[in-house]
């Protein structure tokens, strides 16, 4: 049953990112009416699918590759719907549904298999820390995707050569605004994920220095490059180019953390 | 049989120059008085006169065309008293299907001069209402007008025909919007007072602009200047420790040399916290050195860059006509096929009266002389005969309706017409 709704998910979302890159060509309102619906009934039959694997395992979507990829998928479509809501932004989901699929593809070749979980005290904290790392990822997920939308514009209003895309896409400033929100949500929230991380390794190991630094040491990296993104912003007036340029390339760092951190 | 022939007979700004449309044009009384006239040629059965500064076109449904067409350019002439002999050659007239797309075409904005403008939509709209207020429009040109206002907001929304800004001050406001978004609540400085800068001023405060500084040389007329947009006056020497309070900057000075440069943008950007800064610089000798554009947040467009955004996008706008037409032709075809069924309906009432007169008679004769039968008995072979000519007539009615939409429909129309003897 898993499999099916897992299946089923995998495909809604690969038409739902069809859908959205149509769009970007095509402006038929329908194709977005159309794109949105379907993103929906994706983000339902992926709750199904969750929830059933939640019923089996009895436990949240956080132990495993398979899980922790599929529910970073989840969230970043949760807060998808909530950035379209409030912002209206016609062609964002043409840049952030993409990372939507592209991940869950890749939990679709990962191992199903349940993970046997420790029902010591420090559970919880582990809990905590991979909850709070995946919402605030998925906020950074959004943010990526404003960044590249924001890079594209500019590009276009400074140079000059106003094509198609000028005239699709938001402003500079909603952009840049969208950029700035979620990444005042998603940072506090990842180095909350940090922080309950620690205590997690803490508490098991005893000792804060036998941290493994090849899984370490990328999460500090994506978490000093968002520093600089979000105090460079509140302190030294980085925004715009640089605020995006920042979203992208910490992006990028946590595609490679994950590698180093999860795998 | 009352076939449905459309006819368009009309000038327009391609075809005749101001001087003579000026003299053709209808207004709203004198279109008020043409209705009796029109009406007056037997031939014309439904009309619409459009009048707008581009055109003069008069749509009409016609028993005959070739003489609806005669008369239409006649009355136009006769009306505005002109001599047609004269004026001939500036006409042009379209039948049926040309006429269709014809319309279509007008009320979607590709056949004006600026093409996509806004403006030609609500003229025919009026148009069309005052029309049928007059009682000169019947089910057909009604469906025609209902069916061009659909298509043109269509073309609207999903092609690029009215995206693109084809004017200085527009494509100026535009690359605003796309920098600030929502203009409310910017400031609008203009450094210079000549007469663009005081029109993309306007432009700009007509979508939101709250705030306008003015500087110039001459502070009367920075102070004039400020007066009419509602903003306040700079000094001339002081503008440049203001700019940072700027978010657009407009200048159109006549000084000879750059006046900023790119150290007075460096500073201000600075003191905005890097916030945006958009330079319209409409001078010639420019006003702001060209290096500005590559500080970061700071977008400058001289007026050459504005002529290039407004050459292209009215060049896009020439494409987006293009896929419109398409879009149009099928509209056209789809129009045509309702036409012929109109045609397919009152011939199909035809074949079922004499069917059924026939049948009434038949029955009731025979009826008549089979005299045992009981009352119920008779209704039996009443419902009897009638689901016959039902059954029989079924088909046929069905294929009909069906051909009539095909592009040879009315060659099947006269056909049936002809075999059941419907036109004698």
């Amino acid at each position: 049953m898993a499999n099916i709704t897992f299946n089923t998910t995998l495909l809604i979302y690969l038409l739902t990112m069809l859908g959205h890159t149509f769009y970007l060509v095509n402006r038929k309102p329908l194709v977005k009416s159309v794109s949105f619906f379907s993103l929906g009934l994706g983000l339902f039959f992926h709750t199904i699918t969750i929830c059933l694997r939640s019923m089996e395992t009895g436990h949240g979507p956080y132990t495993t590759g398979f899980e922790i990829t599929s529910f970073f998928a989840w969230v970043i479509v949760v807060i998808f719907f909530i950035t379209e809501w409030k912002y209206k932004i016609k062609d964002l989901g043409a840049f952030v549904i993409p990372i939507v699929f592209l991940i869950f593809l890749y939990s679709a070749f990962q191992s199903r298999e349940y993970s046997l979980i420790d029902e010591s005290a420090t559970m919880f904290w582990l809990t905590m820390h991979r909850t709070l790392s995946i919402i605030g990822y998925a906020a950074f997920a959004i943010a990526f995707g404003a960044a590249v939308m924001y890079l594209i514009q500019e590009n276009q209003v400074k140079n000059k050569k106003l094509g198609v895309m000028y005239f699709r896409m938001p402003s500079l400033e909603v952009l840049d605004n969208l950029n700035c929100k979620v990444i005042a949500i998603g940072f506090p929230l990842f180095t909350l994920g940090f922080m309950t991380g620690s205590i997690w390794n803490v508490k098991t190991d005893e000792s804060l220095f036998s941290w493994d630094i090849m899984r370490t040491w990328p999460l500090i990296a994506v978490w000093l490059i968002y520093c600089c993104v979000f105090f460079g912003r509140l302190l030294v007036g980085w925004r715009g180019k640089k605020a995006a340029q920042g979203a992208i390339l910490g992006f990028v760092a946590i595609i490679f953390s994950y590698f180093f951190h999860v795998v | 049989m009352a076939e449905v022939n459309l006819i368009l007979v009309g000038v327009n700004h391609k075809t005749t120059p101001v001087e003579i449309r000026e003299k053709l044009a209808f207004t709203k009384g004198k279109i008020e008085e043409s209705v009796d006239h029109l009406f007056n040629f037997p031939d014309i059965i439904e009309h619409t006169i459009l009048s707008t500064c581009n055109r003069v076109e008069i749509y009409a449904r016609a028993n005959c065309q070739d003489s609806a067409i005669k008369s239409i350019k006649q009355f136009i002439c006769d009306f505005h008293g002109l001599s047609l002999l004269e004026l001939e050659d500036h006409f042009y007239s379209y039948r049926n299907k040309e006429a269709v797309e014809h319309l279509f075409r007008v009320s979607s904005s590709l056949d004006s001069m600026i093409l996509g403008e806004a403006q030609i939509l609500g003229q025919v709209k009026e148009a069309y209402s005052l029309a049928r207020d007059l009682r000169s429009t019947g089910l057909v040109l009604n469906q025609l007008f209902e069916k061009a206002f659909s298509i043109a907001k269509k073309v609207r929304e999903e092609t690029g025909i009215a995206e693109r800004s084809v004017s200085i001050s527009s494509a100026a406001v535009e690359l605003a919007q796309k920098i600030f978004d929502d203009l409310e609540n910017h400031t609008v400085m203009l450094v210079g007072t000549g007469e663009m800068a005081e029109l993309a001023a306007k432009h700009l405060i007509s979508y939101g602009v709250k705030t306008v500084y003015v500087t110039s040389r001459t502070y009367e007329r920075a102070a004039n200047l400020a007066r009419t947009l509602n903003g306040s006056a700079l000094d001339f020497e002081a503008f440049k420790n203001e700019l940072h309070r700027a978010d657009i900057v407009i200048t159109s000075t006549s000084a000879p040399n750059f006046i900023i440069k790119k150290e007075i943008v460096e500073k201000a950007i600075h003191e905005r916290k890097n916030k945006p800064i958009f330079f319209i610089d409409i001078a010639v000798p420019r006003d702001i050195e060209p290096d500005v554009n590559d500080l970061e947040n700071v977008y400058l467009y001289d007026i050459d860059d504005l002529h290039v955004v407004v050459s292209a996008n009215i060049k896009e706008r020439e494409k987006e006509a293009e896929n419109a037409m398409n879009f149009i032709s099928q509209e056209v075809t789809k129009f045509n096929n309702w036409v012929g069924a109109l045609d397919a309906v009152p011939t199909i009432v035809e074949i079922r009266k004499k069917a059924e007169n026939i049948r009434k008679q038949e029955i009731e004769k025979t009826l008549k002389k089979i005299s045992h039968l009981s009352e119920n008995d008779k209704q039996l072979l009443r419902q009897m005969s009638s689901s016959m000519v039902n059954k029989i007539l079924h088909k046929p009615t069905i294929k009909l309706k069906q051909k009539t939409q095909s592009e040879d429909g009315h060659v099947y129309l006269k056909a049936i017409r002809h075999l059941f003897h419907l036109d004698d």
